[in-house]
Formats: C-alpha cells, sequence, structure tokens
C-alpha cells in the first residue's frame, strides 16, 4: 500500500470500526485512535516528501496510478507536491482537534464522528488527486456530510442553514462539473488521447476559446467553496448553525479546497483563460475581502464574526492567486494553512466559550479573562495571530501577498486593488481588538456565573494541537516556504 | 433455423414454463396452503434469473422476427434481477394483503406475463413483433394497478393507466402503419435501408415515438405517471416505474440509434427540447410532494430527462451510459420504493412527514433510503453519481454543453427534495415516529441486494467497460 493511498484506507477504517461501535466513549476514542494515526502519517509524509524531494524533481512525488474506468481513461492516480503534503499536514491536524473538541458530544455520537470522518476522507482525497475525475469524487464526499451535520447536531435555523450551504456548495460542484467535462474533451486537442490526468493536460495547449469558456465554470465551481462574493452567504449561515468540531473543519479544512482547485485545476490546465478572466474575478475577491472585514465589525454573535472574517481572509487567498504572481502565491498557500489553523482555534474557542456561558452574543460576554484565564489567553493570542502581528503565521501570509501584490504588477489596476484590499487589515484590526477588549478585558458581566468550569484535558489537548504549528509557522516559516516555493515554480509557468 | 436456435429464446422458454408451472400449481395446491406458493415463485424465478445469466450468443430467428444479441441479453438480465428484487419486496405484502382474496398466484402470472412481452419487445426484428411485445408487456399491468380492489384509488389508477395506454399504443400502431407505407417494410433491417425523411416518415416517427414516450413518461407525456403511481400497489409502481420504463428506454435508444438512424436530425432536436422539457416538469413538480409515491413518481420522471442526454448522442458512448443509467437506476429507485413498501406495509403511512424521526427508530431502513436517495441525486461514492456523471460525459461528447449545464441546474434542484427525506429521516424528530419494526426475511433480501447494488456497480469499474464493449457490438451505431 502506497504511502498517500493510506490516507484514505485509515479514514475508511476508521468509519467501519465508528460504524460497530456502541456508545460515545467506544466511537470518540475509535476516531481519536484514528484520526491519530492520520496526523503521524501526515507528519511522516512531510520527512518523507522533504527526502524524497531532495533527489527527485518530478512535479508530483509518490505518486501512484491505477486504471479505474478504462474506456473512459479515468485513473486512481494519486501524487503530492510541497503544497499538497502542507494542505494535508493542515487537515490531519485540523481533524484531530476536532475529534477532542467534540470529545463530550452526546446526541448520536456515532453517527457524528462517521460524518466528520466521512469528510476527511474527502478532504485527503481531493488534496492527493491528481486525476481530475478522481478529484471531483472526492470534492462532493467532502461536501454532502456537511448537510447531517450542520442539520442533526447544529443549532439556530439549522435547517435552513443545512440545506443553504449543501445547495450552494453542490450547486457549485455541478457547474464545475460542466468545467471538467470541457477540459477533457479538449485534452486531446494535441492528438493525444482524451485524459483526465492533470500532469498530461497540462502539457497539452488547449485552444483558446475552450480556456476562455471554461475558466469560468471551473473557478466558480472552487471559488463558491472559498466564500467568493456573491457566492458567500451560506458561509455565516453554515458556520453560525454549525456545532463547534463541524465549524472548524469547514473552515479551516473545507474552505481551503476552492483556494487549492482553482490554483491547481483552473489556473493550472487553463492559464490562458486565467489571464483573460483574472481582472474580472480579482475585483471579485477584493470586494469579497472588503465587505467580509466590514461586515464582521457590524455583527454581534461571535460566530458570525468570524464566518465574516473567513469571506474576508479567503477572498485573500483568491486575491493573491489571481494576481498570477509568485510571490503572491506563495502567501496565499501560507494564508490558507494560517487561516485554517487560526479559524479552528477561534471556533473551538467560541466553542468552549458558549458551552459555559450559553450565548455567543458579544454585548452579553465581557471580562472572560478573569474567570477563565486559559481560554482568554488563547483568545487573544489567536486574535493577534489574526490581525496579522508579526511572530504568527498571519504576518508571513499577508507580508507575501501584499509584496507579491503590489510589486511585480506594475499596472495601476493590480496597484490600486492592493491598496484597496490592504485596507482590510486595519479593518480586522478593528473586530478583533474591539472583540478582544469587550469579552475578555472588559468589565465582567453579571449573569456570569464566578465558577464556570475551567478548560478540561481534552479541550487543551485541541488547543495545543492548532496553537503550535501557528507559532511554528511564525518563527520559522522558511522550511514551510521552501517546501511551497519549489512546488509553485512549475505552476507559474504556465501563466507568465 | 434447428431445434438448437431455440437456445437463444432461453429467457422467453424458462420465463413460460415458470408461468406454466405455477398455473399448475395454483390448480393444484389446497386452499389453506396457497400462500406458500410465494415461496415457490422466489424459487423458481431465481433459478431463471440465474440460469439466464449464462452466456448467449448473436442470432436471428424466425426469420429476423427475433434477435438476441450480448447486449440485449445483458439488458434481460438486469430486467430479472430488477424483478427478483421487486418479487422479495412484494411477497410481504401479497402473503398479508392479497391471498386472503384467493388472487395471489394471479399476481404473478400478470406480472410475469408483462416480463414475457418485455422480452419480446427488447428482442424484436421487426415492428409485428415488437407492437406484440409492447401490448402484451402493457396490458397485464393495467390489471396489476387495479389490483387493490378494495380501494377506490387502485380502480380508479388502473382505468387511468389502461385508458393512456391504450391511447399510446394506437398512436404507435398508426406511426407504425405509416412507417409501413413509406418505406413498405416492417422488418427493422430492410426499414433501415429503405427510411427516407420525407414528411410521411417524420410524421410516423413523431407518432411511434409518442407510444414509446408514454411508457417512459417523457414530458408532455406524463401526466398519467403521479396518479398511477399514487393509487397502483407499490410493487406495481415500483415495477412501472423501474421495470416497465427500463425496458421502454431500452427499446427507445435501439430505435434510435439503427432503425431511426437516418431520421437523426430529426430525433436528436426533438429528444434535446423534451429533455429539457422533462427535466424542469420533473423537478419542480416533485418538489412540492408530499405523498412519497407521487414524489417518487415526479422524481422518475425527471430521471428519465437524464436519460435522454445520453441517448442525445447516438454514439457507443450513447447507448453504454444510457445502459449503464438504466441499471444503476433500477436499483436505486427499487431500494426507495422498497423502504416505501415496508414501512407502508407495516403502519399505512406513506406521507413525507410520517418519516420524521425514523433514523432513531428504524436505523438500517433509514440508511438504505438514504443511500437510494443519494444515488438517485448522483451523489458519490454511490452508484447514482457514475451514471450521471457518464450521461453527461456523453452528452458532452457532442458538444452539448448547454444542455449539460441545463442538466446540472437540475441536478442541485432535485437534491433538495431528495434533501427534504433525508431531512425528514435524520434531522427532525418526532413524537409518534413510526416505532421499530422488523422486517421479514424476504423484504430484507431484497433491499440488502439493492443496497448492495448501488453500493457497488459504481465502484466496480469494469462493469461499465463490459457495458461499453457489448455496445460497440452492438448495431454499428457509431456511423
Amino acid at each position: 500500500m502506497d504511502i498517500l493511498t493510506l490516507f484514505i484506507i485509515v479514514p475508511v477504517l476508521t468509519v467501519v470500526a465508528l460504524f460497530f461501535s456502541k456508545v460515545l466513549k467506544q466511537a470518540r476514542v475509535v476516531s481519536m485512535f484514528g484520526s491519530l494515526i492520520q496526523l503521524v502519517m501526515a507528519i511522516n509524509l512531510v520527512f518523507a516528501y522533504i527526502k524524497e524531494r531532495a533527489g527527485n524533481n518530478d512535479l508530483m512525488v509518490f505518486t501512484k496510478d491505477v486504471v479505474w474506468f478504462k474506456s473512459f481513461n479515468i485513473h486512481y492516480n494519486v501524487g503530492v507536491d510541497g503544497i499538497s503534503v502542507a494542505l494535508l499536514l493542515l487537515t490531519a491536524i485540523v481533524v484531530l482537534a476536532g475529534v477532542f473538541i467534540s470529545w463530550k458530544m452526546q446526541d448520536l455520537p456515532k453517527e457524528f464522528f462517521i460524518s466528520l470522518t466521512v469528510l476527511s476522507v474527502g478532504v485527503y482525497g481531493v488534496f492527493i488527486s491528481i486525476d481530475l475525475f478522481t478529484l471531483f469524487v472526492f470534492f462532493e464526499i467532502a461536501v454532502i456530510p456537511m448537510y447531517l451535520l450542520i442539520g442533526i447536531w447544529g443549532s439556530g435555523p439549522k435547517e435552513y442553514s443545512a440545506m443553504k450551504l449543501t445547495l450552494m456548495l453542490m450547486g457549485a460542484s455541478s457547474v464545475l462539473l460542466v468545467g471538467i467535462l470541457g477540459i477533457y474533451f479538449n485534452s486531446n486537442a494535441d492528438g493525444g488521447p482524451l485524459t483526465f490526468n492533470i500532469l498530461d493536460i497540462a502539457q497539452v495547449h488547449i485552444p483558446l476559446t475552450a480556456q476562455k469558456l471554461f475558466f469560468p465554470f471551473v473557478f466558480i465551481g472552487f471559488a463558491v467553496i472559498s466564500a467568493l462574493f456573491p457566492f458567500h452567504t451560506w458561509s455565516p449561515d453554515g458556520h453560525a448553525s454549525a456545532p463547534t468540531a463541524v465549524s472548524m473543519l469547514h473552515a479551516g479544512v473545507l474552505m481551503k479546497l476552492g483556494g487549492y482547485g482553482v490554483f491547481r485545476i483552473a489556473i493550472f490546465l487553463l492559464p490562458a483563460g486565467a489571464v483573460h478572466w483574472s481582472w474580472f474575478f480579482i475585483i471579485l475577491a477584493a470586494i469579497g475581502v472588503v465587505y467580509g472585514a466590514f461586515s464582521a465589525i457590524r455583527q454581534t454573535d461571535l460566530k458570525y464574526i468570524n464566518a465574516y472574517a473567513s469571506v474576508s481572509h479567503l477572498g485573500l487567498v483568491l486575491f493573491a492567486l489571481l494576481t498570477l504572481n509568485k510571490i503572491a502565491w506563495n502567501g496565499a498557500i501560507i494564508q490558507s494553512l494560517s487561516h485554517g489553523l487560526l479559524t479552528a482555534l477561534f471556533f473551538a474557542l467560541i466553542g468552549m466559550i458558549y458551552g459555559r456561558t450559553h450565548t455567543r452574543d458579544v454585548s452579553k460576554l465581557g471580562g472572560l479573562m478573569k474567570i477563565l484565564p486559559f481560554i482568554g489567553a488563547i483568545y487573544v493570542i489567536t486574535g493577534l495571530a489574526y490581525l496579522g502581528l508579526p511572530g504568527f503565521s498571519g504576518f508571513i501570509a499577508e507580508m507575501n501577498i501584499f509584496v507579491g501584490a503590489f510589486q511585480q504588477n506594475s499596472d495601476m489596476f493590480h496597484r490600486i486593488l492592493t491598496i484597496l484590499v490592504v485596507s482590510s487589515i486595519v479593518v480586522t484590526s478593528v473586530y478583533i481588538l474591539r472583540l478582544v477588549g469587550k469579552i475578555m478585558m472588559g468589565p465582567l458581566e453579571t449573569n456570569h456565573v464566578n465558577d464556570l468550569p475551567k478548560a478540561t484535558w481534552y479541550e487543551k489537548t485541541g488547543i495545543l494541537l492548532l496553537m503550535i504549528p501557528v507559532i511554528g509557522i511564525g518563527v520559522a516559516p522558511f522550511w514551510l516556504s521552501d517546501m511551497i516555493m519549489n512546488s509553485i515554480e512549475p505552476f507559474i509557468k504556465g501563466v507568465l | 433455423m434447428t431445434l438448437d436456435s431455440f437456445s437463444f429464446m432461453r429467457h422467453e422458454i424458462l420465463l413460460l414454463a415458470v408461468i406454466i408451472l405455477l398455473l399448475i400449481a395454483e390448480i393444484f395446491i389446497p386452499k389453506n396452503k396457497k400462500s406458500n406458493i410465494v415461496h415457490l415463485v422466489v424459487l423458481l424465478f431465481g433459478v431463471h434469473t440465474v440460469v439466464g445469466i449464462f452466456p448467449m450468443g448473436e442470432e436471428s430467428l424466425f426469420g429476423g422476427m427475433f434477435r438476441t444479441n450480448n447486449l440485449i441479453h445483458f439488458f434481460k438480465n438486469v430486467l430479472n434481477i430488477g424483478v427478483f428484487i421487486l418479487l422479495l419486496q412484494s411477497t410481504d405484502w401479497i402473503q398479508e394483503k392479497i391471498f386472503s382474496q384467493n388472487r395471489g398466484t394471479e399476481f404473478f402470472l400478470l406480472l410475469f406475463s408483462s416480463l414475457l412481452g418485455m422480452y419480446f419487445m427488447i428482442s424484436a426484428g421487426d415492428f409485428l413483433m415488437f407492437y406484440i411485445g409492447l401490448e402484451l408487456s402493457t396490458l397485464p399491468v393495467a390489471a396489476l394497478t387495479a389490483y387493490e380492489t378494495s380501494k377506490r384509488i387502485s380502480s380508479e389508477a388502473g382505468i387511468k393507466f389502461i385508458l393512456s395506454a391504450g391511447l399510446a399504443s394506437g398512436t404507435a400502431l398508426f406511426g407504425i402503419t405509416l412507417l409501413y407505407a413509406s418505406s413498405g417494410s416492417i422488418y427493422f433491417d430492410d426499414i433501415m435501408q429503405l427510411i427516407a425523411s420525407d414528411n410521411l416518415t417524420i410524421l410516423a416517427f413523431i407518432l411511434f415515438f409518442t407510444g414509446l414516450a408514454f411508457k417512459i413518461s417523457l414530458v408532455p407525456f406524463h401526466f398519467w405517471t403521479a396518479d398511477v403511481y399514487e393509487g397502483a400497489p407499490i410493487s406495481v409502481a415500483s415495477y412501472l416505474s423501474v421495470i416497465s420504463k427500463g425496458s421502454a428506454v431500452f427499446i427507445l435508444m435501439i430505435m434510435l440509434f439503427t432503425v431511426l438512424k437516418p431520421l437523426m436530425h430529426i430525433w436528436e432536436n426533438l429528444l434535446y427540447l423534451i429533455a429539457l422539457a422533462t427535466m424542469f416538469m420533473g423537478n419542480l413538480f416533485a418538489l412540492r410532494q408530499q405523498n412519497m409515491k407521487r414524489f417518487l413518481a415526479y422524481s422518475s420522471i425527471a430521471q428519465a430527462g437524464f436519460i435522454l442526454l445520453g441517448m442525445v448522442t447516438g454514439t457507443q458512448l450513447g447507448t453504454a451510459t444510457v445502459v449503464y443509467f438504466v441499471m444503476i437506476y433500477i436499483f436505486s429507485n427499487l431500494a426507495a420504493f422498497g423502504v416505501v413498501q415496508a414501512i407502508s406495509l407495516k403502519t399505512g403511512r406513506e406521507n413525507m412527514n410520517d418519516y420524521e424521526g425514523l433514523y432513531r427508530t428504524n436505523p438500517n431502513l433509514s440508511l438504505v433510503m438514504m443511500l437510494a436517495l443519494f444515488s438517485l441525486a448522483g451523489i458519490p461514492p454511490v452508484a447514482g453519481f457514475f451514471g450521471k456523471f457518464f450521461l453527461f460525459t456523453a452528452a458532452a461528447s457532442k458538444g452539448y454543453y448547454l444542455l449539460v449545464f441545463i442538466a446540472v441546474v437540475n441536478v442541485t434542484i432535485s437534491l433538495y427534495y431528495y434533501l427534504l427525506v433525508v431531512r425528514a429521516m435524520f434531522i427532525r424528530t418526532n413524537e409518534s415516529a413510526i416505532p421499530y419494526f422488523k422486517n421479514k426475511i424476504y423484504m430484507r433480501l431484497g433491499l440488502i441486494i439493492a443496497a448492495a447494488g448501488i453500493l457497488v456497480l459504481g465502484l466496480y469499474s469494469p462493469l461499465y467497460d463490459y457495458i461499453y464493449e457489448l455496445s460497440s457490438s452492438f448495431c454499428g451505431c457509431d456511423l
């Protein structure tokens, strides 16, 4: 069994084991071991990758190719580069943290962990696939468990949110399907056979008209899951209604599929289409960044604040990708990772606060630092990292994005957009600092009972799992940057 | 033609033997033991299904009236497996409700006669055989639809079905006569050579098409569907929606891709428009259905619209994807109808809001239902996803990207109403939820086979490749 297919096998086996578990205790232990093994595999993969990369200059390494549907030339084809490795590690961390945060899941625990694991199968699958069909299959597998996760275990208007989220995301992936078929039937443009293989298609000169026609399909198909304006409306409702671990996984990992797909499929396979359309979509992305940030200011529900913040920060990823610039792309990938960790942290903390005070309303919270010091301290740190303070991962990411976007694109259009987008940093500081000031440092709200339970061991484990890499990236970004930079090189060639 | 040639009619002869054996059994089994006849039926039909699977060559019998080849053989096997699952799912109902009126055996006789008609229809080599098959497959179903004589709605459904079916087959026959008038032959092979796209032929084709479109319930010939499904016994509705529709799709495809190939410039546009109308009508009407049978009726109309996406191509790829999709559709719909049947039999409840909280009381039934609905909606990794994806691929291979785009919009619409049922079962809770009950062995077996089919058929790729190969040997339809 090759090293990548294990990322599918292990979660599937976890699902099977979960199916036979009876009570919460069994279910959570099974899924903890399952995701612990995944984390070990992901860390192992990072080292194996660095070792392999030293002597191997292929675009993708650890490839494995098995024919699936012969008559369509569909293969089960996997392989990774530095970007996939980094994202796989992120996924493994967030999944394990999510399991810890859901340690006390009371209602239908078995089903909860099964859905969570199925979701992670989909995400892993997308990150390792280098066959368009396989990738699309995994992409849809990642989306559909969200319906049950939000619908069954959510809160508030959960039925509405779950349906809206599922329909918008599945609608987007349907649009993506048209794009994929368009690419497939143009993959013989140079006289070769029709193929779904991403690496082979990248060598083909797809006709310009086809690229222009299908780029919007592929781009929108992926970007909706990264909350591209104006298709972002599923995201705040979905996040607000979802249970804690699901918000973490969703904002932390699932939304990264969008940026990844845009990068790996839309821009890589249809470079001329990307050049042709980037001006239009970059405006949408920029609107998303600024709009998300301003919306976050006006929210009073902690989860809505974070959901809009995610719209803003992932808009930044799309923005960076559409600048078609190497340094900005590097920033976009780091931003994906950093935002994944930070937003998962935020949602975990919000879940913990909500579990104790039973409110997410900012106006009803205050002075939590005094009664919940651990949670309070981590919240402050997360907030600071989120607004891009040097020393944390957020700074590295945004620095790269803005330097790249401003420096190398000399035309006025991109520079003005960059300046507009940079302004979102200020707005981000406003809502983060106000939030921290009010609910952590502010005066104690009278309705808080003084003996709120302290953070438990499983909550602390989950939090620390996410916190360590945040600081790790911030203090020593170079190992990650190296890994990513090397992998970006071949992708940028197409658009230059 | 020798005696050996009859071996190429293995399916037909065996099924006829089953029918005759049942007739004899009906006469000789004493009245108080008659309900045991279902075991005999399951056994006999099981043997028939298994024996049918053994491979068979290509042959044309009776001077071209009857023909068979690997694809037809394969499709008959698919129909057999479908009917077998259907039998397993309906035995409880027949034992409990029908044998008390001493009309149990006739149900099977009618069902098998109709199936026999379908065999002849899809094996037909000329229009005479085709028409006999069509009639034989339709008329018993009308009787079956009205089988629950104690219910007024069932009789009403029977009348509706026989009237509209009669009109449809009359129209088809008119079309056939006009085709004969324009070409001078009723043999498919001859017509293929002689046909010309003059106005008379086009009129003939449209009339003929109407007859089959009725059976597939394509818009605008779909009005009978929801009423008949609602009134008919669930087994019969299930039969109508999968077996009857499946065989009609198959024969329509054969007709279009071979006999009527010269008219392709006409029918590809026609199918394009009908596909659009069928998808939208089916989906939009399904949105607001409360009764599960009506719900599945409109869903099956919408599915027929998707099938046309593969048919509009007229290529080997189109043939393969349509057969593959129909096969998956048979399993998915049988699973869905099976659950509806089980619940209706135990509790008599058929509405969507009766399903609220079902997962907490009957998790296994809910899981089967969810698999079936996900398969119908086309969500991976269950089989329906692969079926739909390949249909869309077939349409895209001819450059119908706009049609594919509209189809995926419809897939998203359909996802909404499939999720409504999932929502009722999994998300909602209900004080008076359907209590836990245990199905009998046959029903469980029927549901398990259907669910296993849904899980395996898509992921097991050699099956599709096999169908693709069969399609190439089929008719030289790659013109």
